[in-house]
């Protein structure tokens, strides 16, 4: 398992899309490192011989009826929209 | 009895005044109103009230429905058409629930009310519920201390009389824990057990939606509500539900009830030991056999859930992004600006930390060091209870290491917060079932504060674990101790 020193949170915040303040930053870093010491004794297990598990009870291709049925209306699914118009979310320029 | 005295009572007791017609639900509703207005103040267990709707929805009620005008808090993490669900963040602040969660339509159809949301740790993340970014509630049983958490608000409400039962969601422990620090009963249902269609998502693979009562029965008759498949939910497993209050009564001749040795070492408060080993020796009085068992990747649990908790939290939270709903940012540079600015004005600090650590443990060259190795871990994990419920019906444990701890206590050091969360996490990891009964009080000069025995079943084994755990309460007499309130 890597070493916790590795775990540079300035650039992880901006995988993550959060801008975070240069003390949090600090702050993170150092708390997210004793977390990641306490972690790492994971790597002492012998994990050869085991599948991972993504969830604890099986459940497989679980589909339904590709069938149209009532749901939200334009203006239920807009009502918490910070900003709309014309029964559209309004989002932020993407283009220059 | 004065329409006073009505929030001290359980559900089923409430139940049967109601279907006698000795008090109508509206009175019911507006009895709890006051306790609610008097009480409230000094616990905060509360975020929001529609007592317009649920006074309408009293005067309909029919009594003969299986929770007919009975009143029940809703986490704020479950939506409820109307209401608001901020999850205790301030990025959800003005969001209000377009629709109802299954859990809460299911809730409506056997007659109940979700008349209020309570509060809880923002996004469920925490075991105190001081990661509110709206309020600090307290404990009944010491306003210097917390409620546990993150389902902290129900407990507290259900301890403090303030409701009759209460939803919450249990993601490592957050039922089990608040229910033992506020000295309630608190139910994990097994993974797939109740739909999580309509409920935030914090952890995919973990999450389970449960109550918070009074008594055991309680529970069991919240569950026979609330169990069951949901289309709209695809993990929601399609199994059969018995009536879980049926089990009930009957005695412990040939339990055979699993001690795990690991659960009984380093770390645990002396009171809470002692309160542990005194509960055993009563399920042994009880004709139920104990067979001390083993668990061996117990040590692994807190760290494995860390790194599985965070990195689906991270990819669940990536939804807030200012455009759908939710706190958008203003005047923002360019759109990773807009991005980053909304995420770091609407989430609080533990929030952002595990966004940070779960978008670490899942990023390019991380990947198999740290979720990878979780996930194979977390199947040892499950092996362990596996193995053991092969030769045992249910096991016992302590909830928590400790009793309630103070406000503050632990807010500066995360990982000792996530400590507090070291005997329940395993079960959200196996997605077995688990329940926390009052098994007694640690003394704080002339606090009590509530101990809480967790059992543990196998998965969809709910029927049996209710029956174990209403056996031991009805034993014993720590359901029927109150907070010292007015």
């Amino acid at each position: 398992m890597s070493e916790s020193a590795e775990l540079d949170v300035g650039y992880v915040a901006k995988l993550a899309r959060l801008n975070l303040t240069p003390a949090e930053t600090e702050l993170f870093q150092k708390q997210l490192g004793d977390i990641l010491q306490y972690v790492a004794k994971l790597s002492e297990v012998d994990v050869t011989q085991v599948e991972a598990s993504t969830y604890a009870v099986p459940v497989f291709n679980v589909f339904r009826e590709d069938e149209a049925r009532d749901w939200f209306t334009a203006e239920e699914a807009l009502q918490n929209a910070p900003r709309q118009r014309d029964h559209l979310f309004i989002v932020p320029k993407v283009m220059e | 009895m004065t329409v006073g005295d009505l929030p001290a009572l359980n559900i089923a007791d409430l139940q049967s005044l109601l279907r006698r017609g000795q008090v109508s639900p509206l009175e019911v509703m507006e009895a709890l109103r006051s306790r609610i207005a008097a009480i409230d103040p000094n616990i905060e267990a509360y975020l929001s009230f529609d007592y317009e709707a649920a006074a309408h929805e009293a005067e309909q009620a029919d009594v003969t429905l299986p929770l007919g005008g009975v009143p029940i808090a809703v986490k704020d993490i479950i939506n409820v058409a109307g209401q608001p669900c901020t999850c205790a963040s301030n990025i959800l602040k003005t969001y209000r629930a377009p629709y109802d969660a299954t859990v809460i339509r299911k809730l409506r159809a056997a007659g109940a009310i979700p008349f209020g949301k309570t509060n809880m740790d923002e996004f469920a993340m925490g075991s105190s519920t001081e990661n509110s970014r709206i309020k600090s509630t307290r404990n009944p049983w010491d306003p210097a201390r917390v409620p546990g958490g993150s389902s902290g608000g129900s407990a507290a409400a259900v301890a403090a009389d303030e409701a009759f039962g209460a939803l919450g969601t249990d993601t490592g422990g957050s039922i089990r824990q608040p229910a033992a620090l506020c000295g309630v009963v608190g139910f994990k249902p097994s993974y797939g057990r109740v739909s999580r269609f309509g409920v935030v998502a914090f952890a995919s693979s973990l999450d389970q939606v449960g109550p918070l009562t009074k008594t055991v029965r309680d529970s069991a008759l919240l569950m026979n509500a609330l169990a069951g498949h949901d289309p709209q939910d695809t993990t929601s497993l399609d199994a059969p539900v018995p009536d879980y209050t049926t089990a009930l009564g009957r005695d412990l001749r040939g339990m055979r009830i699993g001690l795990p040795k690991e659960y009984m070492v380093e770390g645990i408060e002396p009171e809470v030991k002692r309160a542990i080993d005194t509960a055993v020796g009563q399920l042994q009085s009880l004709h139920a056999e104990i067979v001390e068992i083993s668990l061996p990747h117990t040590d692994l649990a807190v760290a494995v859930y860390y790194i599985l908790a965070t990195a689906e939290a991270s990819a669940n939270l990536a939804r807030f992004d200012g455009v759908r709903y939710g706190h958008r940012a203003e005047n923002a540079r360019d759109i990773n600006d807009f991005y980053g600015r909304t995420r770091a004005e609407g989430f609080g600090a533990e929030v952002k930390r595990r966004i940070i650590l779960g978008t670490y443990v899942l990023s390019s060259g991380y990947y198999d060091a740290y979720y990878l190795r979780a996930q194979k871990v977390r199947e040892l994990i499950r092996q362990d209870f596996s193995r053991a419920f092969a030769t045992v019906d249910v096991l016992v444990s302590p909830t928590s290491p400790t009793a309630a701890f103070l406000l503050g206590e632990k807010t500066a050091d995360p990982l000792q917060m996530y400590l507090a969360d070291i005997f329940t996490i395993a079960a959200n990891l196996a997605g077995i079932c688990g329940v926390s009964v009052p098994c007694g009080f640690a003394e704080d000069g002339d606090k009590r504060l509530p101990i809480g025995l967790q059992f543990l079943g196998k998965p969809l084994d709910e029927a049996r674990l209710l029956q174990v755990a209403h056996a031991y309460e009805q034993s014993t007499d720590w359901h029927k101790a109150r907070p010292p309130l007015p």
